[in-house]
């Protein structure tokens, strides 16, 4: 277990040492704020302090229904709201083929995924993965790569992603598809569950064979809250967090996605794989490969060598996306609020809090961290509760993709975060969760996790249906 | 010294954090918490349904009107089948955009599973997946190949995200107007694109070369003159363009009507249940009217517009209407806050309005809720037309104009959506923080 002294986390609110520092904080706090605050006493579950307020003062308070995930942080200044909307409208609309009397707005392609950001980002949340048969892959993308030299590389033929879509007199690279397989499995307490296994498959291939060594990875596109809280969190605490060699022997090796970048070396903080180091190479990447849109960052899309019409298709100026309009979209993914938890002083919630601590979900998904740097003032030094640790770990051959990227092995998976998990059924109306979607609602991505998480699987097995209850309901509140 | 340095942040931070949410026992949050509702909170209610009920059935009635003079057009095509089709647009468009603020609460016209607001009013239009664009004379639909059904234009409406615009209002404008290229004007699509050029080699092969031939009554260029197969060279595929017209047409037609008939009195339908929570009701209809003031159109629309300076962020932009978007969507708001709206025949429906529950409340703040509606209203009026002129960088005076309307719906402290806030506030509707 990591104990951790710059902000309270849940699975050490019961620790002594941690209870003797914490009402040193909170008799400080007292004295300095508010005088009226009043604690409870010793021995009964509280909700932590700030907990509340996940995203500490960028939380938003008005929570409207599906508009949950829309909202700005209420803190930020003028200049950066009227950015938050502009950004907004450019990740709402479509982008459109050049040419086009839309000029700022084309480049769309020539081969891409989809033609908004809200494509597959819906009201800021996830994607829901396609059903049986189903395409297009809206939200659900495929990377693709071979072995190469020094570990895998873009497919020769089709690049770093299959896009499924693309402009006139450009063939789409091919159809995936997916198949969805039910496994069954048993709680310690005889109550039977049914998971979906998915099976993917690539038909119709445009642009020659896939060949022998071809690598997937699907990854669904996440929700959209608190990027730019998780993009400040300190380098030193993820460091401090990470453990790769598993020196404490808790089982659990949290470890970096270095990058190697012109700044120096940099932790991986977004994407399923901790693909990308700040918000600006993520929506550059998205631009890119997604959509088959140009920016400074990404002079080039995902068109390979050997796709002639790809190259030579007109586009919308170099590069597509001009500066301010990317600055506006990386404002507006930086900015966008994370909601207030609902019902944190529930009884049955304060008990899955308990459990969510003892059972040692903690210990990858760490409820909170103090930001700090941010090229948004508003963000920094907020004390937020994303349940999350950045980290790579091990989450069993059941998720794995068979496909390593950087640092991480097939089986290892960057921890999401967990806020807003419990609104994506009121914002998006579907409640998919994992890389891929696979699972239908919380309780099932539980269900997936392996590897390193394991031990904690199996103790969540044995919890009697109350507590896996109470559990879910702690989770629902995020 | 490391724990006590990060300990005194911690308690920074948690100061800042008591400070902003208010940890005192003599905040506002006493008031909000769960005091009774006014009396008059259900009879708002049930009033705000019958204003629903009346401007869907003025948009259906307008919409149905403008049904009729498409398919006119489609039969006759003229200058003036054509104007009338523009002018029932226009009169159609107005009760349409006072229902906006219906929307934002998952009700009948933008619930996630089924609400046809995407259908019928999505922006913006992908006007190059329909029809010819500048630079483009093959783009769209209208010029493909495809059987053209009201099935597989709805579903080719948006098929990836809300932008890619196939259905509705914007596409009925685009063809109508046709693209918007001048600085002064709308769009200026020629009724011709209906005729369909059945005056062929008669119409061309009638003495020597080069001469011209009519298409409909305005003068046309003949595709190859002299020979004995010319054709009038007439638009392409004004029969498919008719078609496509008459079947958006349709489809709005009946997508208004569903959302008509969800709203409608004594039936087993989202009105009946609507009705049934006061409390829950209120929330909804308070998170329309703040969705639609703020993040829409202070937002969204005039924000971002204002920031590009563009002519393509004009919503309405091929009938240079998007003025009149702003002013009905405000008023829209306003007939929501006072109960009342006035119907398309001029006769007024009202009766207790939500300005009367709030000031039930507290007087001061359905005041200053008033004052601001009026204000941003004024404001909206005040715009001059076309939209893309004022939001044109070095327009100052129309920038000004603009920036003033934005400051009336979006400003943190005072604006409108800050000030229908605090009646959520009031109402206890916001997550409250223990102490």
């Amino acid at each position: 277990m990591h104990l951790d002294f710059r902000s309270p986390s849940l699975s050490d609110i019961r620790s002594d040492m941690l209870r003797t520092y914490k009402s040193l904080i909170l008799a400080a706090a007292v004295t300095l704020c508010c005088g009226g605050c009043s604690f409870s006493g010793k021995g009964k579950v509280e909700v932590p302090k700030g907990a509340w307020l996940p995203g500490g003062e960028t939380t938003n308070t008005r929570l409207l229904g599906s508009n949950a995930f829309l909202r700005p942080a209420p803190n930020l200044s003028a200049e950066e709201d009227l950015a938050f909307y502009s950004g907004n409208a450019f990740f709402n609309q479509a982008w459109v083929e050049a040419p086009a009397s839309t000029t700022a707005r084309d480049g769309l392609g020539p081969l891409f995924n989809a033609r908004s950001c809200s494509g597959c980002h819906f009201r800021d949340g996830k994607a829901e993965p396609p059903e049986d048969g189903k395409a297009p892959f809206s939200g659900l993308l495929l990377r693709l790569s071979v072995t190469g030299k020094d570990g895998p590389v873009p497919h020769p033929l089709y690049g770093g992603q299959l896009q499924d879509m693309s402009g006139s007199d450009v063939k789409v690279e091919a159809l995936p598809s997916v198949t969805w397989k039910e496994i069954p499995g048993n709680y310690e307490d005889g109550t039977a569950y049914t998971l979906l296994q998915p099976e993917y498959k690539i038909e119709s291939p445009a642009y020659g064979e896939f060949g022998e060594d071809l690598m997937i990875s699907p990854r669904i596109a996440p929700h959209m809250i608190g990027l730019g809280l998780l993009e400040a969190i300190p380098v030193e605490r993820l460091e401090e967090l990470a453990d790769e060699s598993d020196a404490n022997g808790d089982g659990i090796s949290g470890k970096i996605q270095w990058h190697e970048t012109s700044s120096g070396k940099l932790p991986g903080r977004f994407g399923w794989k901790a693909d990308a180091v700040n918000i600006d190479e993520q929506v550059a990447a998205a631009f890119a490969d997604d959509m088959g849109l140009t920016s400074a960052l990404r002079p080039g899309d995902d068109c390979t060598e050997t796709q002639a019409g790809c190259r030579e298709a007109v586009n919308g100026g170099e590069p597509e996306v001009d500066a301010k309009v990317f600055d506006r979209v990386v404002t507006y993914s930086r900015t966008i609020s994370v909601p207030v938890r609902r019902d944190a002083d529930n009884e049955t919630v304060l008990k899955g809090q308990v459990l969510f601590g003892d059972l040692g979900c903690g210990s990858c998904h760490v409820p909170s961290h103090t930001t700090g740097e941010s090229k948004s003032a508003a963000l920094e030094d907020q004390l937020i509760w994303p349940y999350t640790d950045l980290l790579l770990h091990d989450m069993g051959p059941g998720l794995a993709d068979n496909r390593p990227f950087g640092l991480a092995s097939p089986q290892e998976w960057k921890t999401p975060p967990l806020w807003g998990i419990g609104l994506m059924k009121a914002v998006t109306g579907h409640t998919r969760f994992l890389h891929d979607g696979r699972a239908r609602n919380i309780e099932e991505a539980i269900l997936w996790h392996g590897g390193e998480a394991e031990p904690v699987l199996n103790k969540f097995k044995k919890l009697a249906v109350e507590e896996r209850t109470a559990l879910l309901a702690f989770l629902e509140d995020l | 010294m490391r724990h006590l340095r990060t300990v005194l942040l911690t308690v920074l931070v948690l100061a800042l954090v008591c400070h902003v949410w208010g940890c005192g026992s003599d905040g506002d949050s006493s008031e909000a918490a769960g005091d009774g509702w006014p009396a008059n909170t259900a009879e708002a209610i049930a009033n705000y349904s019958v204003i629903v009920e009346a401007s869907y059935a003025d948009s259906h009635a307008t919409a149905v009107t403008l049904n009729n003079a498409l398919k006119a057009l489609v039969a006759t095509p003229s200058q003036d089948t054509l104007d009338t089709a523009r002018q029932a647009w226009y009169d159609s468009r107005e009760p349409y955009l006072e229902t906006e603020v219906y929307r934002f609460y998952e009700g009948p016209i933008d619930n996630e599973a089924d609400g046809p607001e995407g259908l019928i009013n999505a922006w913006p239009m992908d006007e190059h997946t329909v029809d010819y664009v500048e630079g483009d004379a093959a783009a769209g639909i209208i010029n493909g190949t495809d059987t053209l059904d009201a099935n597989a234009i709805e579903a080719a409406n948006g098929v990836d995200g809300e932008a890619d615009v196939k259905t509705g209002y914007h596409a009925i404008e685009f063809l109508l107007w046709g693209q918007d290229q001048s600085d002064d004007g709308p769009g200026s699509r020629s009724f011709t694109d209906y005729v369909v050029s059945d005056n062929g080699p008669s119409g061309c092969y009638s003495g020597p070369p080069n001469h011209t031939c009519s298409c409909g009554g305005a003068e046309a260029d003949c595709a190859s003159p002299g020979m004995w197969t010319d054709t009038c060279a007439c638009p392409a595929n004004a029969d498919r363009r008719g078609t496509y017209l008459t079947i958006v047409g349709d489809l709005l037609v009946s997508h208004l009507e569903t959302v008509h008939a969800a709203w409608a009195a004594g039936g087993t339908n989202y009105r009946a249940d609507f009705e049934v929570d006061a409390q829950v009701a209120f929330e909804k209809i308070l998170t329309g009217m703040i969705v639609l003031a703020g993040f829409e159109t202070g937002g969204e629309r005039l924000q971002a517009a204002r920031d590009s300076g563009l002519q393509e962020d004009e919503h309405s932009c091929f009938s240079d209407n998007t003025h009149r978007d702003m002013v009905q969507d405000v008023q829209g708001i306003h007939n929501v806050w006072n109960g009342t709206y006035e119907r398309v025949d001029g006769t007024v429906v009202s009766g207790v309005g939500i300005k009367d529950v709030v000031t039930a409340k507290d007087a001061d703040l359905a005041a200053r809720v008033d004052a601001k509606i009026n204000e941003a209203l004024a404001n909206a009026q005040a715009l001059v037309k076309p939209f893309d002129q004022e939001i044109a960088p070095g327009n100052a005076e129309g920038n000004a104009r603009v920036d003033a309307l934005i400051d009336s719906l979006t400003n943190k402290t005072t604006g409108l959506e800050a000030v229908l806030f605090e009646v959520f506030d009031a109402f206890g509707l916001s997550i409250t923080i223990p102490e």
